[in-house]
């Protein structure tokens, strides 16, 4: 579906203030990766690092400067209009729908854009309505809705014409816990029944292990991470964290195998690696133990372990 | 032509949404009315006749000027400046629907909504309070046709001094300048007919009298015959050089934003 | 009543601060309000090339009404604001942040828009007025020297009480945003005319009703020493500051009555 070879796209910038030095910024620099048919995917990566950069150049909107990239086998930058209508984009920070009309209004109008047939079009509304609930304000302005509507009306918004791609950036920005679940139960079920491909790009972990099992890991525009999301939790998940809570606070323990990150009053956490029943052992022979947890490395952790690891 | 009607039709319902917006350009429209015609008549005073207009042209030109400022949109217009600067026009881009196309659609969706809605109260009160002077059938007809030639020429420009945003931070600069220039060689501020005639030349080279001065005067009889089509005839050239020019814009912009980015 | 006075202070040093950052694009905005209100000068001066009088007001005289109400009229912008943003607060719901805080919600509004890009029509008014005194031959003495110095705040004073009950009406409509522009350029068209030119309902009303007659017009009657054409008693010529005193009453009750209205119906 997506195919990306030694992709590169550089910047000339202005800097400075009285002289405006050119300056050539590596934006993205030598990606290659490939994205097959029905695939849900993250693409991860601080700000800055290239990600819009990258998404921008496989939707067409930018033109690289070196490498091949290809598209549903398409060319995006040449055959822009093409490749529009098989994919969908959305993106949870800008809107795309009409502010001032009603949901349905805009439906309607890029059923007229993308020259989607009546029937198509109204089975496809029908499909997103029931799934999507959006009976009960499909006819408000979309100013009036709150975000988890709108974010709800923008998916549907980007799926209308039935694309084969669909290029989501931070759709569950800003919702509550509820609304994140239905969307990421949306595409699981878009991504499993319909086939589409999703390529998504977030910062909100909860997205990521709930939804895709590869990630894409982008930094300083190089990819530092290519895989799933298992083996990249076995390769930097090796620590994990023991949280003791003490009888009583004392100065941080000394304890053989572990490193005490942080101390609370009466609590602190010992990061470890290998079995538990050792550490748990020793600790509760040099202090009085209440209680303790054990707590896994989470994404935003094991991601930011990736950043920092020099020449990854 | 069906998706050109559907965006029309979006047009019209995106300023219909707002009704009391609508009533309060009516009231500012009709207030301001008053004060223009009160101010030409007091010309008049010493005067019969101005160029061509006499009092009641005058006055009728003041009520026909306020009918129309919303719908040839005189003043400032920069939805596709900020669409451009916040990177929204990249999902235009990415949709196969042309930028221009669309927005002209909309526009002419969005003047019979303000030519009807805005145009039309104020210009009763205005017949009622003053004694104006109304066009034959025949330079009715012709007045419909130039207005809609006028909202085309407005456009055209607008979607020009627009499209600087692919090369400017911040458009205000040119808007106002833009602004400036349109609202007073358009005949907005103050008839052409009251011109100067220096001053008059300089407007009638310039697009802007197509936007205001042309449609007014067809509806006062001013032209006739062949010189009725011809006014036409100009409106519709600056219509196209203006479109032409922005379809320029357009593509070099693109093409600036999708090698360099925005 | 002085801390509303500090809350505005503070809230305009604020905005003048970041407004001054840029410094380029700040003297490019005055530059272009300079223009924009420019126009309504070329406006009068095409008048002008058609009749050598308008009512019984020579060129430089109403020139000199001119540049009175743009000054004013600039400073008020400068001072007050626009209140155009007003209604969209109120329903965005930001109003009620406000409304919240421990202090005037008049204040805070007005001091809210603060753009000194807005200097610029102040600047063309000062130009225009510059050239009028040099060239009109006015009986210059302490009484009225006093008057033109004294005109500006009651100006002020008189169109942002105007503003402020039209204003007012936005409470009660939900876009009516558009209604203030009504109340501010019109009130600043109206201003900068002598009234004799307008009907006999028009001038009462801009005399007794809504008094933007007292902005300008009357004390350019004194002024430049002009018998007045309506032969209305001398006195009003002096009335401005009194009016504007009036403007305070009728627009702070305006406004209290208008937010007393908003809380109750919840907004």
């Amino acid at each position: 579906m997506i195919e990306v070879e030694r992709l590169s796209k550089q910047f000339v910038v202005r800097r400075g203030r009285f002289r405006r030095e050119r300056v050539v910024v590596d934006a993205v620099n030598e990606i290659s990766f490939r994205v097959e048919r029905g695939e849900l995917l993250g693409y991860l990566g601080p700000n800055g690092a290239g990600k819009s950069t990258t998404i921008k150049m496989l939707t067409g909107i930018l033109v690289p400067s070196g490498g091949r990239v290809s598209v549903a086998g398409l060319d995006p930058s040449k055959r822009r209009i093409e490749l529009a209508k098989r994919i969908g984009a959305m993106f949870g920070q800008r809107i795309q729908l009409w502010w001032d009309l009603p949901l349905i209004d805009s439906f309607e109008l890029l059923r007229h854009i993308y020259k989607v047939p009546a029937d198509r079009y109204r089975q496809s509304l029908a499909r997103f309505r029931e799934v999507l609930d959006l009976d009960s304000f499909l006819h408000t302005p979309v100013r009036q809705l709150s975000l988890g509507q709108r974010i709800r009306g923008e998916l549907t918004a980007s799926m209308l014409h039935e694309p084969e791609l669909l290029f989501l950036d931070e759709p569950t920005i800003g919702l509550d816990v509820v609304a994140k679940q239905r969307v990421r139960d949306f595409l699981i079920e878009i991504n499993r029944e319909r086939g589409v491909t999703v390529l998504l790009t977030t910062h909100d972990l909860g997205d990521i292990e709930r939804l895709c099992k590869r990630l894409l890991v982008i930094d300083h525009g190089s990819l530092i991470w290519d895989g799933g999301i298992d083996e990249l939790k076995e390769r930097y998940g090796a620590e994990r964290m023991l949280i003791v809570d003490l009888e009583q606070p004392v100065p941080p323990l000394q304890i053989e195998g572990a490193v005490v990150e942080k101390v609370d009053g009466p609590r602190q956490w010992l990061r470890f690696r290998g079995p538990a029943a050792d550490l748990t052992a020793r600790v509760a022979s040099s202090a009085r133990l209440v209680d303790l947890q054990i707590a896994e490395p989470d994404i935003e952790e094991i991601v930011r372990r990736i950043y920092s690891v020099p020449g990854t | 032509m069906r998706l050109d009607w559907e965006i029309a039709k979006r047009g019209w319902r995106r300023y219909a949404a707002y009704p009391w917006a609508t009533a309060a350009g009516v009231f500012t429209n009709t207030v301001f009315g008053f004060i223009q015609a009160y101010i030409l008549l007091a010309v008049f005073h010493h005067r019969r006749h101005v160029g061509d207009y006499d009092a009641a042209d005058s006055v009728t030109y003041v009520w026909l000027a306020q009918a129309l400022i919303m719908t040839v949109y005189a003043f400032g217009w920069q939805e596709l400046a900020l669409r451009i600067r916040d990177g929204s026009i990249a999902t235009d881009l990415a949709r196969p629907l042309d930028p221009q196309r669309y927005w002209l659609a909309f526009d002419l969706g969005r003047a019979p909504y303000h030519f009807i809605f805005r145009g039309v109260l104020p210009f009763v009160v205005g017949a009622l309070v003053f004694r104006l002077n109304y066009p034959s059938p025949g330079d009715a007809a012709a007045f419909v046709a130039s207005v809609s030639l006028a909202v085309v020429v407005s456009l055209g420009f607008r979607f020009l001094y627009n499209s600087s945003a692919f090369w400017l931070i911040d458009i205000r600069g040119v808007m106002i300048v833009a602004l400036s220039l349109s609202l007073f060689f358009s005949g907005m501020v103050m008839p052409l007919t009251f011109f100067p005639s220096w001053l008059a030349d300089i407007a009638h080279v310039l697009p802007f009298a197509s936007i205001m001065q042309v449609p007014i005067d067809v509806w006062l009889g001013k032209h006739h015959g062949l010189g009725l089509l011809g006014v036409l005839a100009l409106q519709l050239w600056w219509a196209l050089v203006l479109l032409g020019l922005g379809r320029l814009a357009l593509s070099r912009g693109t093409r600036k934003l999708v090698i360099q980015g925005g | 009543m002085v801390e509303p006075v500090l809350v505005w202070r503070r809230l305009v040093g604020a905005q003048i601060r970041s407004q001054f950052q840029y410094r380029v694009s700040f003297v490019l905005d005055m530059l272009g309000n300079f223009l924009i209100s420019f126009i309504d000068f070329l406006a009068v001066l095409v008048l002008f090339h058609n009749t050598t009088r308008l009512g019984v007001w020579s060129v430089r005289e109403v020139a000199f009404l001119y540049a009175m109400s743009s000054i004013s009229f600039a400073l008020t912008d400068l001072l007050v604001g626009h209140f155009d943003q007003f209604p969209q607060k109120i329903r965005d719901g930001t109003f009620d942040i406000l409304l919240v805080r421990p202090r005037s919600t008049l204040f805070q509004v007005i001091g809210s828009d603060f753009q000194m890009r807005r200097l610029g029509k102040a600047i063309q008014g000062a130009l225009v007025l510059g050239y009028v005194i040099s060239s009109l031959a006015i009986p210059w003495d302490v009484g009225r020297v006093a008057m033109l110095v004294v005109m500006v705040p009651s100006a002020i004073v008189i169109f942002a009480s105007v503003w402020t009950v039209g204003s007012c009406l936005a409470f009660w409509t939900t876009d009516g945003g558009e209604f203030t522009n009504a109340f501010t350029y019109g009130g600043n068209f109206l201003a900068q005319y002598p009234i004799d030119i307008f009907s006999t309902w028009l001038r009462r009303f801009l005399a007794y009703i809504v008094p933007l007659a007292f902005v300008c017009y009357f004390p350019a009657l004194y002024i430049l020493d002009k018998p007045d054409p309506l032969g209305l008693p001398r006195l009003l010529q002096f009335s401005s500051p009194l009016v504007a005193l009036l403007g305070v009453g009728v627009g702070g009750l305006a406004w209290r009555f208008a937010v007393r209205h908003y809380r109750s119906a919840g907004g």
